[in-house]
């Protein structure tokens, strides 16, 4: 199971770092997305990987599964969501408003002559 | 316990929704509200200030949950000095936004300011790492708001640019955090402090790790070269008082180094030799060479001005990488002055704009009220580029005399004076051709449309900050004595650790009798 999710979380990191270095707005987004899922999986086994045992912490509970990791996926899973959204919108007001959804700088129109 | 230290957050936290919910048409109590709450938020400040000012250490137990377990805020003399420094620069920059008339152009101003002071507050008190994740959201996602702020297309692509790069920085942020939480099993700082110096030499790799990923994020957050390239689009393109209040969020990436720096990671420590002396002195040696560059070769006021918070942030940069107490008293004591002059430079850009329509390095026919704006560019370039009077020579006096003793002292001597030479020409440049060469232009017929005397009360803030700046210079001796007992106190942290660690709450059970 180790292998299963620390190559799952790596392929999702690579993925995401590729989409997230293209110049439009729409694969940067996608590959922001793929990397919040990459760090959620990754925060989620970062409190050990154990089968079949509650999160929670007793007495007479002798094994048991770190719920602190999950409180924080949960609390990243909600952040990651709305900044998603909020980022699709600024998005789509930008390619709406310039028709154009190139990420990076556009050339300045040099002035041609005259200004020093 | 105290409860007044949480009040800095919850004050700002509770005024924003009363704002959005109960002033939502009503620009003058929007403003009134804001006003209040930010004069409110400097008393609150300045009281914990003194408190803790005798060098103890302040903390509040969120639900009464004992340190490890829950989250606390903890009030030191560096955390509460960033909070009132915070305080009183949003005092100025909210009377320059209402003054200009920026907080009416589109919603939401005020209630998006409230949330941004809560998050950037929250930050520089937590003493928990997760906690401050949060609060980075908190503050970053009101930030998005503030930055995007009367739109516009422009405003709108450089607002894509600056989400999805914090964006990236909050994933790392959570990498890093995952890592760490799997090689010590605690998040709070305190905690991490004793444990991460029991990890054996040979099973240091996930806390190293760690520890770059995290001053990766930091050094996103303090605009450091080669991550600083969302800035200069971003200040710019932001609305002016936006801008000015953003002069503190590059801070708040250099008050979590130096808190993380010192506390976690001490240079001391086995694992993380090296990081600062190899990596983040030149970064931050690099950062000042390219950010007055920057200013020399900017072609808008406004990209100029951004470019010299960079630069200034690198100098700060420079003081910390030292990692000495002397460079960290220094690296204060610039802190202050260059939130404040990038904050004035980002505002009389604005007056700039208002006077004729345009900030563009361009002779143009002189602006209305050209003389009172042209003298406050000339003083807040003085204070930028770092000239006697005021107090940037004198900061840049303390880091040249920190970086006395270390290894790269000629290197760092030689970046930060000649990067000053390359300043001040750049801002005489700048200066010369939009004030002193305008009146070589014939005077055009008809007055530009669009274009009015800038309000009083954008003049009373700018001048207040001048005033701050002034006093900031006078008093020198006793600020940087102060940010001397910072540092003491930074460099031997068993008392915030004991303080925090120590101190009994309630652990799994309720207490007897609730």
């Amino acid at each position: 199971m180790e292998l299963l999710v620390a190559s799952a979380i790596g392929v999702m990191t690579a993925g995401g770092i590729y989409l997230v270095l293209r110049l439009r707005t729409f694969p940067v987004i996608l590959g922001i997305s793929l990397l919040t899922y990459a760090v959620n999986v990754f925060l989620f086994s970062s409190g050990r990987l154990t089968i079949g045992a509650p999160p929670v912490l007793s007495d007479d509970v002798t094994r048991y599964t770190d719920p602190l990791p999950q409180a924080l996926v949960l609390t990243a899973i909600v952040i990651s969501f709305g900044m998603t959204a909020v980022a699709v919108m600024i998005g789509l007001g930008a390619f709406l408003g310039s028709d154009d959804d190139h990420i990076d700088d556009q050339p300045e129109p040099r002035e041609t002559e005259g200004q020093p | 316990m105290t409860h007044w230290i949480v009040a800095p957050i919850i004050l700002p936290a509770l005024l924003a929704p009363l704002i959005v919910l109960a002033a939502r048409y009503h620009i003058g109590i929007q403003r009134v509200f804001s006003v209040a709450g930010v004069v409110a938020l400097i008393g609150l400040a300045a009281g914990l200030a003194w408190q803790v000012s005798d060098g103890s250490v302040i903390y509040y137990r969120l639900g009464d949950w004992a340190a490890p377990f829950g989250i606390v805020i903890v009030g030191d003399r560096l955390s509460t000095l960033m909070i009132l420094l915070t305080s009183v620069l949003a005092l100025f920059v909210l009377l320059y936004a209402i003054g200009s008339g920026w907080d009416d152009r589109g919603r939401h101003f005020h209630a998006l300011f409230q949330f941004q002071l809560m998050g950037i507050l929250g930050a520089f008190l937590t003493g928990d790492l997760f906690n401050l994740f949060v609060f980075f959201e908190v503050l970053l996602i009101a930030s998005y708001g503030l930055m995007i702020h009367a739109g516009g297309d422009a405003r709108l692509r450089a607002g894509i640019q600056y989400v999805l790069f914090n964006l990236i920085g909050s994933t790392l942020f959570l990498f890093a955090l995952g890592a760490i939480y799997a090689e010590t099993g605690t998040l709070n700082m305190a905690d991490l402090a004793e444990r991460v110096r029991l990890i054996a030499p040979e099973e240091t790799v996930g806390i190293r790790v760690a520890a770059v990923l995290l001053l990766l994020v930091f050094a996103i957050k303090a605009a450091l070269v080669p991550l600083h390239f969302w800035l200069p689009s971003s200040y710019a393109e932001a609305p002016a008082p936006v801008a000015a209040l953003f002069a503190i969020m590059t801070k708040v990436g250099a008050y979590a180094l130096i808190r993380v720096y010192t506390m976690i990671f001490p240079p001391d420590l086995e694992v993380t030799a090296g990081l600062h002396d190899v990596w983040l002195l030149p970064a931050a040696l690099v950062s000042l060479a390219i950010g007055m560059v920057g200013v020399l070769a900017a072609r808008k006021l406004d990209r100029l001005v951004a470019f010299s918070v960079i630069g200034s942030m690198g100098m700060v940069m420079v003081a910390i990488s030292l990692f000495s107490p002397t460079g960290i008293a220094a690296a204060l004591y610039y802190i202050v002055h260059s939130t404040f002059a990038g904050a004035v430079l980002f505002m009389v850009s604005d007056l700039v704009r208002t006077g004729r329509g345009n900030v563009d390095l361009t002779t143009q026919a002189p602006m209305i009220g050209a003389v009172v704006t042209a003298g406050m560019f000339f003083a807040g370039a003085i204070a930028m580029a770092g000239l006697p009077p005021l107090s940037g020579f004198l900061g840049k006096l303390l880091v040249l005399d920190a970086a006395f003793d270390s290894d790269l002292m000629v290197w760092v001597w030689a970046i930060v004076l000649s990067s000053s030479l390359i300043s001040i020409l750049g801002f005489a440049r700048a200066g010369s051709i939009v004030f002193w060469k305008a009146h070589s232009v014939e005077q055009p017929e008809e007055p530009v449309p669009d274009t009015d005397r800038p309000a009083t009360m954008s003049y009373v803030a700018v001048g207040g900050l001048f005033t701050l700046l002034t006093l900031h210079t006078v008093f020198a001796g006793q600020v940087h004595g102060y940010t001397t007992t910072i540092a003491a106190q930074l460099f031997a942290p068993d008392a915030y650790i004991s303080t925090v660690l120590d101190t009994p709450g309630k652990l799994s059970k309720p207490q007897e009798g609730h």
